[in-house]
Formats: structure tokens, C-alpha cells, sequence
């Protein structure tokens, strides 16, 4: 009996398996926690995407995708977008080595970029409703509006919340909770960008076909 | 044994800053991200205006260069990778992956059959969907 708890404590010091390990540290759970969010999150947005599927013929009568959607607009929402998913990196980058002013600096650029996506996003929407494409005007403009505007809610939460971040780097400095808030909201970052590039290619680029 | 027993944060860089190389690793993994991003999302779009391709496969195109791009974003941006330390968050990404993949497929495949199967006349089909 004694030599077999001596070999099964000699085993456990050789492997040492992850299940013993203890409870994950608190940036693993939390980290985990909020991807399960979002990949709730990005569930609700397929719920959006079948909608719009299903109702993109139904225009009744009014305008359809190819009068409506500018790809310029697009192609240039898509580069802020992407280049602020980078800049979020580079900002998470610095975050980890602990460097204020670089962080300062790429949050700054990624805000910027955000900002210049929301605003030309909602450029678009007031365009199309000066021309009477109203989210009350058919069923396929009701399901526009609700895709992309629910991703355009998401990344203006995105800016505020970059900017609550900020606020607490400047006043509570890199505290292990601080980086944790800061590791979700990279998280949230670039799963917005996935989004956006279904969007891109289910609504505008497929929405301008014949 | 791996040297890292512990499961691994989805997009946590500071695996990059173990080395304290982190800047040259790091810079360098966003980078090859962004590098590709961009091409497939040029590809997308330069897809979707050509008159070279058959048009009919223009479609399923863009959904293979969008999936591409989702697997870039994922493995170079949130750092999502097949290690042992990231076997969690793979499967809770599988099973998202698989609710979205029902939720889509299961409403396009349903409403179509239906509009094949239960269309009234083509005159009171105009007054509710026009195609």
C-alpha cells in the first residue's frame, strides 16, 4: 500500500496534470467569461443576419440594395475599422509592457478611428433617410437599419467604453483590474471586426449584385 | 508537461511578453494580421465588381474569403490557437460557431421552402414581396 501512494506521488510530481493545478488565475476566468459573451453576442447577430437573409427581396415596391448602398463609403468604413483592430493590438501590446504613453497614443488613434467609422455610418443612414429609405419603408429596410445599426451601437458602446478605460489608466494606473477590463475590451474590439466583416460581405458587397 | 498548466485568456498578449521580447514578437503578429485582412478584404471587394468571374459563383466567393478573414481575425488578432491551454475557448467557439450556423441556415432553408411551397398567386404576391 505504501509503495503504491509512493508511485502515484511520483507520478502526480511528473505530470502534474492542468486539473490539479489549482483554480485558473482571475485574467484566465474573466477572459473566458467574456468571450463567452461575445460569442453570445455574435449569436444575436446571427439571429439579425437570417432576418436580413430572409427579407432582403422584400422591398415592396420601394428601393433595393444596388440604389442605395456606396461602396466607396464602405471600402472606407472597412479600412477604419480594420486599422483600429490593429492599433487596439498595438494598444494591448503596450498595455502589457506597461508603457502609459504608448497606450495613451494607440487608444487615441483607435478612438479616432472608431469615431471616423460611427460618423460616416451615420452619414449614411441620414443620406438614405433624406431620400425616403426609411426603416418604416419596407421589410428589407426595416432589417437594414436593425443589422447595422445594432453594429453600430456596438462600437459606439466601444468608444465609451474606451474612453471610461482611459480614464482609469490615467487615475488607477495598470492594476491587475484595470488590465483585465482592458483585455475584454480588445476582446470586444476585435470580435465587432468580425462582425463587420460579415456585414460587409452579406449586405453590401452580395447586396450589389445582379 | 507543457510549462504553462494553466488555460490561456482568449486574446491575451501577455504570452508575448514573457521574453520581455514582447515588442518584436507582438508588433510582429498584428502586423502579419492586418497584412492579410487587408488582402482578403481587397480580394472581396475587387471580387464583387469584377465582370472576369462567372457571376453566380461571385456568392459563395465572398462567403469563402469572409471565413478566411474571420480565421485570420481569430487566430492573429484574439490569439485563438489548437494549444492544449486554448482547448476551452476553441470549443466554446465551436459551439457558437455551430448555434450560428442553425440559426442562418435552418431561417434561409425554411423561408425559402416556404415561399417555394406556400406562394400564393404571383398578382397578391406583389402586394406583399416584390422579387
Amino acid at each position: 500500500m505504501n509503495v503504491a501512494v509512493a508511485v502515484y506521488d511520483l507520478k502526480q510530481d511528473a505530470l502534474a496534470p492542468a486539473s490539479e493545478a489549482g483554480p485558473a488565475p482571475k485574467r484566465v476566468v474573466v477572459g473566458f467569461g467574456f468571450w463567452v459573451f461575445l460569442l453570445s453576442d455574435i449569436v444575436m447577430f446571427s439571429a439579425l443576419f437570417a432576418a436580413y437573409a430572409v427579407l432582403v427581396h422584400a422591398t415592396a415596391g420601394g428601393p433595393a440594395g444596388p440604389q442605395l448602398f456606396n461602396q466607396v463609403i464602405v471600402a472606407i468604413e472597412t479600412a477604419c475599422l480594420l486599422a483600429s483592430s490593429y492599433t487596439c493590438g498595438m494598444m494591448s501590446l503596450a498595455v502589457i509592457a506597461q508603457r502609459r504613453h504608448d497606450t495613451y497614443l494607440f487608444a487615441l488613434i483607435t478612438f479616432v478611428l472608431g469615431a471616423a467609422f460611427v460618423g460616416l455610418e451615420v452619414r449614411e443612414f441620414a443620406d438614405m433617410i433624406a431620400r425616403g429609405a426609411t426603416p418604416q419603408r419596407s421589410a428589407f429596410l426595416s432589417a437594414y437599419f436593425t443589422l447595422v445599426g445594432c453594429h453600430g451601437l456596438h462600437v459606439a458602446a466601444g468608444l465609451i467604453w474606451l474612453a471610461v478605460m482611459m480614464a482609469q489608466v490615467a487615475i488607477k494606473g495598470f492594476r491587475p483590474a484595470v488590465d483585465r477590463r482592458l483585455l475584454c475590451f480588445a476582446l470586444f474590439w476585435h470580435a465587432l471586426d468580425i462582425i463587420w466583416v460579415w456585414l460587409f460581405t452579406a449586405v453590401y458587397l452580395m447586396g450589389v449584385q445582379p | 508537461m507543457t510549462d504553462a498548466p494553466y488555460d490561456l485568456a482568449p486574446g491575451d498578449v501577455s504570452i508575448f511578453g514573457k521574453m520581455g521580447r514582447m515588442a518584436a514578437s507582438g508588433v510582429g503578429i498584428y502586423t502579419i494580421g492586418l497584412v492579410l485582412a487587408v488582402i482578403l478584404t481587397a480580394t472581396s471587394f475587387w471580387v464583387a465588381n469584377t465582370s472576369l468571374l462567372w457571376a453566380h459563383g461571385v456568392p459563395m466567393g465572398l462567403v469563402v474569403l469572409a471565413i478566411a478573414q474571420m480565421g485570420v481575425h481569430l487566430v492573429f488578432f484574439l490569439h485563438i490557437t489548437t494549444a492544449p491551454d486554448n482547448t476551452n475557448n476553441v470549443l466554446a467557439l465551436a459551439f457558437g460557431v455551430l448555434i450560428v450556423f442553425l440559426v442562418v441556415i435552418g431561417s434561409v432553408w425554411i423561408m425559402t421552402d416556404l415561399n417555394t411551397n406556400l406562394m400564393p398567386s404571383a398578382e397578391l404576391m406583389n402586394m406583399h414581396m416584390q422579387h
